[in-house]
């Protein structure tokens, strides 16, 4: 394989709680620009701590240590500022956030008043336009964007919020199991999405459902106790999985 | 059925037949109370008792002795308060809501938990002694009593209510709401003023009228700061009434203790207007 410089890499990252156990340990792998990966395995394997390390969401808890290397095109994010950080890397939470205060129209530009920058009013619609069209959203709510974001469903929340990370138009997406909450057809939405805004941006999702990370992913992960386990294309590592434990997990005997 | 069985359900009948009683004596006072205010209070009620300041006591006199009902309100008494309680509440309410949102932030930091207790201690204050502090630091140095005075003292009062209620009501807000703040990039500042703050909105504001609805019979400490006056009074500087100082000056003067009882009313249904206020928005704010 060429030599890509990937977007995203983790070199021996290790996140913990106490001092003495690691919530994951030792992780390495490469992430690809405008790929979907998708990071598997059962409950309490480390992978959504492992993501929050990315958009140093451990630094607000002062117990959490973050050791090793994570690199955003070349530079490492632990010796950068949170706030730096956090606007080239966007995030999904599995509960939409919507603000409840704030209209649709200001949640999709939070942002910007989050980060004090001032839009014209013809910047401020076009950029609401703009995202909420990625997402989808935009026939569904254009006579309504007044309105608080929290009357949609919840699937429409989920994507007023993608919208809302992509109005920053962030580098990498992390999405934190972000259809646990839905039902299958919002879920089968947002999917569609994914592969449609991997062309604008990197996504890295972590998933409980093994079917989505087959569906959408090109590379995927398999956590377990902390290790990354295994990690490649995802054809290959629900066909052929070279660890022993990834194939239980596939098959159902470990979870 | 056995015999247990039914001997197990009579007590437990029994103890629900004994709560409802103890809880419907505890009613009992506030209606009563209620109903001896609104029977004594209402025939005073008029256009002119919310409009003219309190009568002299020969006036007063001069009335009974004709057989009229008194001339003259308690206006300068309500002028008194609500400029007293505005005063109080600008100054309160922007240092409180800063207060709890840092105690609410940084509750694991040493500083915090000082200024915790400290807040805890402030509340159970006696009223009285928040009155002769105030005089000492205010009204000593001011050379006299003041309506300035007077809304530090409720503003002392009003304090902790509105810190405790702010960092609460912070607290219960979901941790992904700032998550997701923050993850946008924004500042602990900005989150907090554009996020966790409005969020909060309602559980403050109910927080702050409670408050109001506290101090707003506080008479202790404003003798020893507002001192009272007879007439409508808008300066600040100087000596100013309030309602409870009002019932308070009535009962002491016989030719007016027919006055008590329409000051009383006035002063118990604004409270339970804020107090019915606070509870519907607190409701309205939770759905």
């Amino acid at each position: 394989m060429e030599s890509v410089t990937p977007i995203l890499e983790f070199k021996n990252t290790c996140v913990s709680y106490t001092k003495q156990t690691m919530a994951v340990k030792y992780v390495s792998a490469a992430i690809e620009k405008n790929t979907i990966t998708a990071i598997m395995g059962p409950s309490g394997c480390g992978k959504s701590t492992l993501l929050r390390a990315v958009n140093l969401m451990h630094n607000l808890y002062p117990n959490i240590r973050v050791d090793g290397e994570i690199l955003l095109n070349g530079e490492n994010i632990l010796s950068m500022e949170p706030i730096d950080v956090r606007r080239r890397v966007g995030m999904v939470f599995q509960r939409p956030a919507p603000f409840p205060t704030m209209s649709i129209y200001d949640n999709v530009l939070a942002g910007f008043a989050l980060n004090g920058i001032k839009l014209s009013k013809a910047e401020k619609d076009a950029t609401v336009e703009r995202c909420l069209r990625s997402v989808a959203l935009w026939n569904e709510v254009k006579d309504v964007l007044n309105k608080k974001g929290t009357f949609l469903s919840g699937g429409q929340q989920q994507r007023l919020c993608i919208a809302r990370a992509l109005a920053m138009k962030p580098d990498v997406l992390l999405m934190d199991e972000p259809t646990s909450a839905l039902d299958p057809i919002a879920t089968k939405h947002i999917e569609e999405l994914l592969l449609e805004l991997q062309k604008e941006v990197t996504i890295l999702i972590v998933t409980h459902n093994m079917g989505q990370a087959r569906r959408i992913s090109s590379k995927s992960m398999f956590m377990y106790l902390g290790e990354l386990v295994e990690y490649g294309d995802t054809e290959t590592l629900f066909s052929n999985p070279t660890d022993e434990r990834t194939r239980a997990y596939l098959t159902g005997k470990m979870g | 059925m056995n015999v247990t069985t039914k001997h197990r359900l009579a007590k437990d009948k029994l103890m629900l037949w004994g709560v409802c009683l103890f809880a419907a004596l505890t009613a009992v006072p506030l209606i009563a109370i209620l109903g001896e205010v609104l029977l004594r209070g209402y025939d005073q009620l008029s256009w002119s008792f919310f409009t003219q300041p309190t009568p002299t006591a020969y006036k007063a006199m001069k009335a009974i002795e004709a057989g009229e009902p008194i001339p003259g309100g308690i206006a300068n008494g309500i002028i008194g308060t609500m400029l007293m309680l505005g005063m109080a509440v600008v100054v309160a309410v922007p240092l409180g809501i800063l207060c709890g949102a840092y105690l609410s932030e940084h509750s694991k930091d040493r500083f915090a938990q000082v200024v915790s207790y400290l807040t805890d201690l402030l509340q159970g204050t006696p009223s009285v002694i928040i009155g002769i502090i105030t005089y000492i630091w205010v009204v000593v140095p001011m050379k006299g009593y003041s309506a300035i005075a007077g809304s530090v003292a409720l503003c002392i009062m009003m304090l902790p209510l509105i810190i405790r209620s702010t960092e609460e009501t912070l607290k219960i807000l979901p941790a992904s709401l700032k998550e997701a703040g923050l993850a946008l990039g924004g500042n602990k500042a900005r989150v907090m003023m554009k996020v966790q703050l409005p969020a909060a909105f309602g559980g403050i504001f109910t927080g702050v009228l409670l408050a109001i609805s506290r101090v707003i019979g506080e008479t202790a400490p404003l003798m020893f700061t507002a001192l009272g006056c007879s007439f409508i009074r808008f300066a600040v500087d100087k000596p100013i009434s309030a309602v409870p100082l009002l019932i308070w000056e009535f009962f002491n003067d016989p030719n007016l203790q027919e006055l008590i009882w329409g000051a009383s009313l006035f002063l118990l249904l604004f409270v339970l207007m804020l107090n019915l206020t606070a509870k519907y928005l607190a409701k309205k704010w939770n759905q």
